[in-house]
Parts: structure tokens; C-alpha cells; sequence
């Protein structure tokens, strides 16, 4: 166990390392979330005027909820942008025939995504508290920790999906990285509730983990309470993804040795 | 006339330092190393795509120590062999054991013990020179980690360049780079895909010096590729040619060029290239 973590260490530092050299990369991380708050915030303060106040939690859950989008969509790229970057560097075979196991290369993207994915919220939750007096820890409280937590999950579980294309087709498959998480985005029941969708839609939309974590969400500015079962079934089902993720992962690994596109992957 | 090869049938009197002639047109030359020495032992090796036959019941060793050229022209098949000895890619038929364990089945085990340097792999461009060996280093459990790098990157003459970012130094001075990654772990096997490919023909020299300079220290088994013939016969003890996925010839660099009656083995690999196929017997003559 301590050589996984070493080596999840050392993978940590390879990503670290890339911001201490590149400012854009790091300045991008915080220009995205930032400029999309600066939009969600100021719907919500317009909403809030016209509405002569009576539309606050409305507003208020505009803005929590582009924050946590922010979480689940951070928490994806994290997984899949550091697993792309070593095919872009030519690199990824150094790793692929190195000691380093695939469970320590998602874990430590994983982490890396967290750590950047905690910087961001750190820095959303100040501003929109400066800029639009929205209290992010105030309003959900201890809610917010199983809530970020079921986030993360099923963006590593997407993450490692995403990351599973790009190891079967390579290159032509790198726009899905940044295309399937606005797939789930209209059925996850982000900036409206659950009840908006029809009925058809609905159904596919309860058997996301994000739908679970919006809608609880919501519950807690409105009552001040989420049910549990929210928690439960949103972690339930992420449990599933990720291991029906992690068996896709394997299976297009064992696809693209087969192929050959394993060893080309940079290369073309 | 069809000319036939028959790769397996070598008598039990092959020996080390007599080439055994196997078809008629002296073409064919069967060295065995024995297999219980062997680091590598790839038998019966199958590769196929759709339509084609990358590798076709491809054998060869590669003993402890030993330099292994693994010849032949482009699409011949060596990239394809290596990638299975790295774990890579799953032959479709055929065995193929490093350290008598299986790639496929074993990457972690072997890949303590082996390592890859190839003119097509790079490291991150974007980080130091130090910061890449670092990370592999720790990847790789190095102990004194710190001395290892600063000695290897002495002995490819790239020590003033370890502040530099990856991505400004040149294609020869990248090459050097990675071969002082491929060498962190003290490998026992080194698969090496073209490693002078991008080099300038006295840089080229230095690094073929300092290599065979560590593998004699070190006692390491090395799969050599290369186009350039003058310097396989300088380096390896030992060559394979493949043509199509398939053994042409085997051998010293010595045997071979006097079998194909030529003074180099560029004449040789040229010989090859235009009649492999009537080698393989897949032309009628």
C-alpha cells in the first residue's frame, strides 16, 4: 500500500508541477467558474429585484446550483484532462509500461481533481458571498459535505468514462470529454426541479446521482432539511456508476491492447 | 520454383558459434540462444489486424547481457513485437514470457525490471528536466533517487541541462533525456525502438559508447531497433531480421553478412527488403 501511495504521490506532483510552470493553466482553472458565477449571479440578482424578494430562494438556489455544476464538471475534467494531457505529451506509454497501476493513475487524478475542485468552491463561495451576500456553508450547512461528496463521485465516474473513450479511439474521442457532461446536464435538474421534466424524461433523470444532489439541494434552501433518502439513493447509484465506469475502463483497455491503439496513443 | 523455409527445423547441433544454414538459398540462418537463460522468450508470436499479419509465428530469446538487434524495414513487425514484450498489446496466437512471466498477466512484476526508450515516446514537455526524472523516479521506488539522476544525466552529458524545461532542449538532447529514464530503474531488460533516430552521427557515438558501456556494468539484456545499419553491427551481439512479421535471418552481424555474401549488413538488409518475399516463399521464382 505505501508503494500505491508513493507512486499516486509522485503522479500528484507530476500535475502540481505543471501550474507551478504554466500560469494560463492555473489562471483557467478560476477564469471559467468565475466568469459563469458573474452570470448565474447577477440572473439571480435581477430575478430578485423583479420579484420583489418573494423569488429569493429561487434565486438563491440559481446561484448554489451553478456552483455545484461547477463541482461535478471540475471533478470530471480533473479524471479525464490529466489522463489526455500525458497522450498529448507523448508521455502516456512511459506510464502505461511503468509499475504505476490504472487504479493509483485514476486515483491520483482523482485527488488532483478534488484538490482543484475544493480551491474552486473556496473561491466561488467567496465571492458570491461578497458580491451577492449568498452564504454557501450558512445556507446548507452540514448538508453540504454529503452533497459536494456524492458531486465528486459520479464526476470521477464520469471522468473515468469519458477517460475509457479515449483510450478505445484516441484523439477522435477527446471532444466527449468535454461534451458528455453537458449531455447529463439538462436531466440532472440543475437550475429547475425535478417536476419541470415530463414524466418520460423523468425517469431517466431519477436514475442520475446528480438529480438527487440538485433536488436535495433545493430541499435544504426551502425546508432548511434534506431527506436522507436523497443522500442514500444519490449514493447508491454512484456506487454503481463507478464500478460499471471502472468495468468500462478495463474492458476498452483490453480493447485498445487488442488493437494496437494502446501502444499508438500520442502517436497519431 | 518456390523456395521453402522450414524456421523450425534446427538439429540439436545449432551451436552458439556455428550458424545453421536452414534453406537452400543460404538465406536463412538459425542461432539458438538456450531458453533457460533467456529473459525474453517470445514464441510462436501471432499479430493480426483485419487483413493483415503484423506478426506471423514470430521466436527469438533474449539472453541476460546479450544485445539483440531486431531488424527489418518499416510495417516488418519489430514495434509490434516490442509492444507485446511491454505488455501493450495481446498477440492474437503464441506465447511470450519476460522473466518468465507473462506482459500481460505480470506488467507490474516485469515492469520493476525492464524499461523502454523509443524516438516516438516523450516525457511531459512542459516540466524540467529534474522534475521528469524525479517523478519516474518515485514512480519506479528509486532509492537516492537524487544521486541516480545526477549520474545519469553525467553520463549522457546532459547535466547542465537539468533546470531546463523539457520542451526547449533539442531532439537529440530529448533522446539522452530518455534514455536516462529508461535506465532510473537499473533495468535488466531494455527494449530500445530506434534510440539514436533523432541524433547527429557523433552524438549518435557517444550514446552507443555510453550503452553499451552500461549494459557491459550491468549485465543488461537490450532489444535494439534501428535503421541505421552501420551501427547495429557496432552494438549488438546478436541480429533478427523480420520481413512481414516473419524470422528472415538470424545470427551474429558477422555470420550473416557472410552468408548473404556482403561486407555490411546495410547490403544485407537491402537484400532482404527486395526479396522477403521470396524468401517467405510467397513469390514463385
Amino acid at each position: 500500500m505505501s508503494e500505491s501511495f508513493r507512486r499516486i504521490r509522485a503522479m500528484i506532483l507530476r500535475y502540481l508541477f505543471l501550474h507551478k510552470r504554466s500560469l494560463p493553466r492555473t489562471f483557467e482553472i478560476i477564469f471559467w467558474p468565475v466568469m459563469e458565477l458573474f452570470v448565474w449571479g447577477f440572473v439571480s440578482v435581477y430575478i430578485q429585484s423583479v420579484s420583489g424578494g418573494t423569488l429569493s430562494k429561487i434565486a438563491m438556489s440559481l446561484i448554489n446550483a451553478m456552483i455545484f455544476w461547477d463541482i461535478l464538471y471540475r471533478s470530471q475534467q480533473g479524471v479525464s484532462i490529466s489522463f489526455i494531457e500525458d497522450i498529448w505529451t507523448q508521455n502516456i506509454v512511459n506510464l502505461l509500461i511503468s509499475p504505476l497501476k490504472i487504479w493509483e493513475w485514476i486515483a491520483s487524478a482523482a485527488l488532483y481533481g478534488m484538490m482543484k475542485t475544493c480551491l474552486i468552491t473556496l473561491i466561488l463561495a467567496t465571492i458570491s458571498f461578497f458580491l451577492y451576500h449568498f452564504n454557501l456553508v450558512g445556507n446548507l450547512q452540514l448538508a453540504l459535505i454529503p452533497l459536494i461528496f456524492n458531486l465528486l463521485l459520479f464526476g470521477w465516474a464520469l471522468g473515468i468514462f469519458t477517460s475509457s473513450l479515449v483510450i478505445r479511439w484516441g484523439h477522435a474521442a477527446e471532444a466527449l470529454i468535454w461534451g458528455v457532461p453537458f449531455l447529463i446536464q439538462p436531466l440532472s435538474a440543475i437550475f429547475y426541479p425535478l417536476s419541470v421534466l415530463p414524466p418520460w424524461l423523468q425517469v431517466i433523470s431519477k436514475a442520475l446521482p446528480s438529480t438527487y444532489v440538485f433536488e436535495g439541494m433545493r430541499a435544504v434552501i426551502q425546508t432548511g432539511h434534506m431527506p436522507t433518502s436523497y443522500f442514500f439513493i444519490g449514493l447508491g447509484l454512484n456506487l454503481i456508476y463507478f464500478v460499471l465506469a471502472g468495468l468500462f475502463f478495463y474492458w476498452m483497455y483490453g480493447q485498445a491492447r487488442s488493437s494496437g491503439r494502446l501502444g499508438r496513443l500520442g502517436m497519431d | 520454383m518456390i523456395i521453402r523455409t522450414d524456421r523450425y527445423s534446427a538439429t540439436k547441433k545449432d551451436s552458439m558459434d556455428a550458424p545453421k544454414l536452414l534453406c537452400e538459398n543460404h538465406f536463412m540462418l538459425i542461432q539458438p540462444v538456450p531458453q533457460d537463460h533467456a529473459s525474453v522468450i517470445a514464441k510462436n508470436l501471432c499479430k493480426n489486424y483485419p487483413g493483415t499479419k503484423a506478426l506471423d509465428h514470430l521466436s527469438f530469446t533474449l539472453s541476460q547481457g546479450e544485445i539483440l538487434g531486431l531488424l527489418g524495414p518499416n510495417g516488418a513487425g519489430k514495434t509490434t513485437a516490442i509492444h507485446i514484450l511491454l505488455g501493450l498489446l495481446t498477440p492474437t496466437s503464441g506465447e511470450v514470457s519476460v522473466f518468465g512471466l507473462s506482459p500481460l498477466k505480470n506488467r507490474q512484476k516485469i515492469s520493476q525490471r525492464l524499461n523502454f526508450s523509443s524516438a516516438y515516446v516523450q516525457l511531459p514537455s512542459n516540466l524540467k528536466v529534474s522534475e521528469n526524472l524525479l517523478i519516474f523516479s518515485k514512480i519506479y521506488g528509486v532509492k537516492k533517487f537524487k544521486q541516480k539522476i545526477d549520474t545519469l544525466l553525467e553520463l549522457f552529458d546532459i547535466a547542465d541541462l537539468k533546470n531546463r524545461i523539457t520542451g526547449a532542449l533539442s531532439s537529440g538532447e530529448k533522446t539522452r533525456l530518455n534514455l536516462c529514464k529508461a535506465l532510473l530503474n537499473d533495468p535488466v531488460v531494455l527494449l530500445l525502438d530506434e534510440p539514436t533516430a533523432s541524433l547527429d552521427p557523433e552524438m549518435a557515438d557517444t550514446v552507443r559508447k555510453t550503452l553499451k558501456k552500461i549494459q557491459k556494468e550491468k549485465n543488461i539484456g537490450i532489444l535494439y531497433t534501428s535503421h541505421n545499419m552501420p551501427e547495429v553491427e557496432e552494438i549488438c551481439d546478436r541480429v533478427l531480421f523480420i520481413h512481414e512479421g516473419r524470422t528472415i535471418a538470424e545470427g551474429t552481424p558477422e555470420a550473416i553478412m557472410k552468408n548473404f555474401e556482403t561486407n555490411t549488413l546495410e547490403q544485407v538488409f537491402i537484400k532482404i527488403v527486395r526479396s522477403g518475399d521470396l524468401i517467405l516463399g510467397k513469390k514463385n521464382v
